[in-house]
């Protein structure tokens, strides 16, 4: 007869020496691993909440402004280096992991408008409530040196924004017109008009560098081109919009902070009707800032909160707040991806992560597998009610609780007045309009 | 990349002595210069580093591409047919879902691939021509054998403390045994290493390891009392009331008990609860099996029913009639797909139990089988009084005769097969047996499961893991899946409900007034207040109701068209 029993060798399952690790021999027949469906769905619960218990986004803040923070802006080359001006007329160079301030100078006489580098980071221009607009060397001046700016050019007319082109010497301002300037000139190349209304933010298309937008303060967005085209659209809202925002990955897309609590983003090919509405404010929109991954954006608002909202969705994904955090002038996302940094009305610059839960610092190989893995359940188990409701709650102050149960019954009031109409009138009488034609008043070429 | 050869690191020719002699006004420097660090050289700044693949040539070019995998094989790692992409409406949504599927796939194939690195192989035993595997005994297989298998087989003679029960833990290294005069026992069966053996002065009628074999659970006379694997007692669990038999829910932590007095019990001992208790009204209890597949307690009764029961309803989740004569024993397989039961008419059937269906297969025996057990490559064992029988291919075929035979001289109190290991563990009512059964244990075990050769520290962390993935007992029910599947049943009770509305009436509000001031208030005035609120919420239902009744399908009169002859088309009668 033929018999064989298993016997399995010791030797080929038990360690070696202490110092080896722990030899796991695996099956993976299905027949062995039974309940894997609510098992997994046990650990998506747990990794959503684990989320919560680790979502701690402040990082830090940089104090020393003695005045509100009116304008930020980050160094294209370096991620330890910001730049902000205030109300005052101060500007301050910060070194963001040691929370230092590097320099600090008056820049205007009254308040500064905006900050910007230039693409090569090795200057940086600076815009006040005084007309001019003062270049300054990024190094610190030698010791016994005083600061001062290395060109000064004074203009005609009040500015209020300034934005640089992502690689020529040009940068173009808005104010009362707006005009494009060249690094070496005095006086600006072109200047564009369209109506008499004066413009409250310019910005650069960083793909497409030829095109710019401005906000109006006839509640419109106006396109340029700067060849010889001039002028381009302009499409009126509801509301005036407060600050524009490229999509820097792609060349079409920019979003508009507005007035009515809402973002819109518009895709310059049909600017009929945005692409988006992005609907979570309970105060005016004041900033918006796109990710280096033109994924997600951040909008601060006059309503004391940070939100974070991704591209495609309507609603944000993350809401930042604090009780010593008021009303927000400018945000910021870094440009590795990782820290948000907003300046305020009352003289801080806050550093926030831009994923509350994420560890940083270097993660060993392991750790980067289990939070890879938990990530992959969240998104699988993203729709079942339990694990939604976790990932979905945040808390928030009682203001904004407050408000935005005011706006809902708003706009359930508007739908049920709607669905009342459509009721008691001829089929087809009230059509149903979506919502993202409702904000566009009319586009003008 | 061949190293650059640099002129400071030519070992030849260098040397100055070697050249011509240089002329007295030269002064000559031998300067050697340093290596920089790997990582400063500029050589080593490269920026694309790809790494050269070198693709082996192909020795049989006949063959193109990777070993195509057997069919049965992958079937077996498949988790069921896709999505049927025909359902999904936009491009973006097809060609996401097209993604995942073939993620999912590629793991399929992966794992079906990962086969190849399995070590042990299965055990068998096979007979010459003329003989069969029946007529072998244990001492022949054991002459047979190495002396490592041949030392798991043993027998220890237990005569005065009664028939014993005994139980292995759910990585085959410990065995547990209880004598119904109070005797109970726990130690390491392949080492023979004794954890514990007490006596506890009164009759114990089951024992059960609890979630590792530091901790296991004793039914005793009057309550059930837990010990570790010391001996020292832990709790003594007073809720649970004369209990015949124990099963442990190992991924659920529940110990589930059936009681004398017919109460179903299940005790979460991770937090000490008693998640649910209740009468199954069905009698006295006393065979108890659960289903490893979907954790469902199958119990037998003397009408020869099998019911199901899950902890989350007082009723049964099916009942099963499978004999008419009473249930002596029953057994579910590890995979969850077959349901052996045996009557006391000398009948053994197996069922589907996935289906509920059944039978697959209907057996006569010599005498009733007291005792069934399922091994993890589907052997059967029967305990018929003092014989044990092992069955190979039961469920799939009609098998005539019995892989291996044992008697004992006294019968036989409890089987179970040791997982992971060719071994039957019998406890009859004078020994403890443990036999060699070639082919019924699966070779190789997954250590993140359960590990034979688990370290202290390993076990330590697999009792850490184990309690995070603790799974509720609300998910408990006959299908364990179903939590990852699209819930449409709501859907439709949200339909039902629309319906029902139609027949519902509005509601009416009784209320007693509260105590007004003297001048307010008076019969009158109470009742008209009354009326009025019972209208406003009969005018507010009403409304209510006016958004959904237009939306059931109704059928509305078809309007006919209205042409010239009308008036000379029968009229229709109100009826």
């Amino acid at each position: 007869m033929k018999v064989k029993v298993i016997s399995r060798n010791p030797d080929d399952y038990l360690r070696e020496t202490k110092h080896d690790i722990h030899k796991v021999p695996r099956n993976y027949d299905p027949g062995l691993h039974p309940f894997e469906a609510a098992r997994e769905y046990t650990r998506a619960l747990n990794a959503v909440k684990l989320e919560k218990v680790f979502a701690k986004p402040f990082v830090g803040n940089l104090d020393g402004h003695r005045d509100g923070v009116s304008c930020i802006s980050n160094h294209p080359k370096r991620l330890s280096v910001l730049i902000s001006g205030a109300y005052d007329g101060e500007v301050r160079v910060w070194d963001l992991p040691q929370k230092l301030c590097l320099r600090n100078f008056v820049a205007h006489e009254g308040v500064v408008r905006g900050v910007i580098y230039n693409p090569s980071g090795n200057h940086f221009l600076t815009l006040g409530d005084d007309k001019t607009i003062k270049t300054w060397k990024t190094a610190a001046p030698q010791f016994g040196e005083e600061e001062e700016p290395v060109n000064t050019v004074i203009s005609k007319t009040v500015l209020t924004g300034i934005s640089h082109h992502v690689k020529d010497p040009v940068f173009a301002t808005c104010g009362e017109i707006c005009q494009v300037w060249e690094e070496t000139r005095n006086e600006p190349v072109r200047t564009f008009e369209w109506g008499v209304d004066s413009l409250h933010d310019i910005a650069f298309n960083p793909v497409e560098p030829n095109l710019l937008a401005s906000c109006a303060s006839d509640r419109s967005i106006i396109l340029y081109d700067t060849r010889d085209s001039g002028p381009l659209r302009k499409v009126v809202l509801k509301l005036r919009t407060n600050k524009i925002c490229w999509n820097p990955m792609e060349a079409f897309i920019f979003t508009a902070a507005n007035e009515d609590y809402n973002l819109y983003t518009f895709d310059t090919r049909n600017l009929k009707k945005p692409a988006n509405v992005h609907m979570d404010h309970i105060g005016a929109v004041t900033y918006v800032d796109y990710a280096p991954t033109g994924r997600e954006f951040v909008s601060g608002s006059y309503d004391k909160t940070i939100r974070i909202f991704e591209t495609s969705k309507g609603h944000s994904r993350e809401v930042y707040h604090t009780k010593r955090m008021q009303r927000i002038t400018c945000v910021q996302w870094s440009l590795d991806n990782k820290y948000i940094l907003n300046g305020s009305d009352e003289m801080n610059i806050r550093i926030w992560k831009a994923r509350a839960s994420e560890k940083l610092g270097p993660l060993k190989p392991r750790e980067k597998a289990a939070l890879n893995y938990s990530e992959a359940l969240k998104e699988k188990y993203a729709a079942h009610p339990k694990i939604r409701r976790i990932a979905r709650h945040r808390h928030v102050p009682k203001h904004v609780y407050n408000a935005q149960k005011e706006l809902r019954t708003i706009r359930d009031k508007g739908k049920r007045k709607d669905a009342n109409r459509r009721a008691h009138s001829k089929p087809g009488e009230v059509p149903h309009q979506p919502e993202r034609e409702k904000h566009v008043l009319k586009e003008d070429h | 990349m061949g190293k650059v050869q640099r002129y400071f690191n030519k070992t030849e020719d260098i040397s100055p002595s070697s050249k011509t002699s240089p002329s007295k006004d030269t002064i000559v420097y031998n300067i050697k210069p340093k290596l920089k660090p790997w990582g400063r050289r500029q050589s080593d700044k490269v920026i694309n580093k790809k790494k050269k693949v070198v693709k082996l040539p192909n020795p049989n070019p006949k063959f193109k591409g990777k070993v195509p995998i057997p069919k049965k094989r992958l079937k077996k790692y498949a988790r069921g047919e896709g999505i049927n992409k025909t359902g999904i409406k936009t491009k973006i949504h097809q060609k996401k879902f097209e993604k995942k599927e073939k993620v999912i796939k590629f793991a399929a194939q992966q794992a079906a691939r990962a086969e190849v690195l399995l070590i042990e192989e299965e055990g068998f035993l096979e007979a010459d021509a003329g003989e069969t595997t029946t007529q072998f005994t244990q001492k022949q297989i054991r002459e047979n054998v190495d002396i490592t298998a041949a030392s798991k087989c043993f027998d220890l003679r237990l005569e005065d403390f009664g028939p014993y029960r005994m139980k292995y833990t759910r990585n085959g290294r410990h065995m547990l045994l209880g004598g119904k005069r109070g005797h109970v026992a726990a130690f390491d069966w392949v080492t023979k290493k004794l954890h514990c053996e007490i006596n506890m002065m009164e009759s114990v009628h089951d024992v059960c390891w609890l979630h590792l074999e530091t901790m296991f659970a004793a039914a005793q006379k009057e309550w059930v009392y837990m010990y570790d694997n010391q001996g020292i007692e832990l709790h003594c669990i007073k809720k649970l009331h004369r209990v015949t038999r124990m099963e442990f829910l190992p991924y659920h932590f529940l110990l589930a008990a059936c009681s004398d007095m017919g109460y179903l019990s299940w005790l979460d001992i991770s937090i000490g609860q008693m998640v649910s208790q209740f009468n199954s009204r069905l009698g006295r209890l006393t065979m108890l099996t659960q289903n490893p597949w979907n954790a469902v307690l199958c119990v037998g009764h003397v009408k020869g029913v099998v019911s199901m029961w899950s902890p989350n309803s007082k009723d049964p989740l099916a009942k099963m009639l499978c004999h008419k004569a009473p249930l002596t024993a029953l057994h579910v397989d590890p995979r969850g797909q077959y349901l052996a039961t045996a009557a006391s008419n000398r009948e053994l059937k197996i069922w589907d139990v996935r289906k509920l269906e059944g039978p697959v297969q209907e057996y006569k025996l010599i005498t009733a089988a007291n005792n069934l057990n399922f091994s993890q490559k589907n052997m059967l064992a029967l305990g018929m009084g003092n014989v044990v029988e092992v069955y190979r291919d039961c469920c799939t075929t009609a098998t005539k005769r019995p892989y291996l035979r044992h008697r004992f001289t006294t019968s036989i109190g409890n089987l179970n097969f040791c997982p992971y290991e060719d071994v039957l563990g019998v406890a009859t009512a004078k020994s403890v047996t443990s036999l060699l059964v070639p082919g019924s244990g699966e070779p190789n075990f997954d250590a993140l499961e359960a590990n034979p050769f688990q370290t202290k520290s390993q076990r330590k962390e697999a009792e850490v893991k184990s309690l995070l993935e603790k799974i509720q007992p609300e998910l408990i029910t006959l299908e364990p899946n179903v939590i990852a599947e699209v819930d449409i049943p709501t859907l439709k009770d949200k339909i039902d409900a629309k319906q029902k509305l139609l027949h519902v009436k509005p509601p009416k509000i009784n209320y007693t007034p509260r105590n007004k001031a003297k001048g307010k208030g008076g019969s009158a005035k109470i009742a008209k207040n009354k009326k009025i609120v019972q209208e406003q919420a009969k005018k507010e239902f009403v409304k209510s109701t006016k958004d959904f009744i237009p939306k059931l399908n109704i059928q509305k009169e078809q309007q006919k068209e209205s042409g010239v002859l009308d008036r000379f088309l029968p009229k229709k009668r109100k009826t």
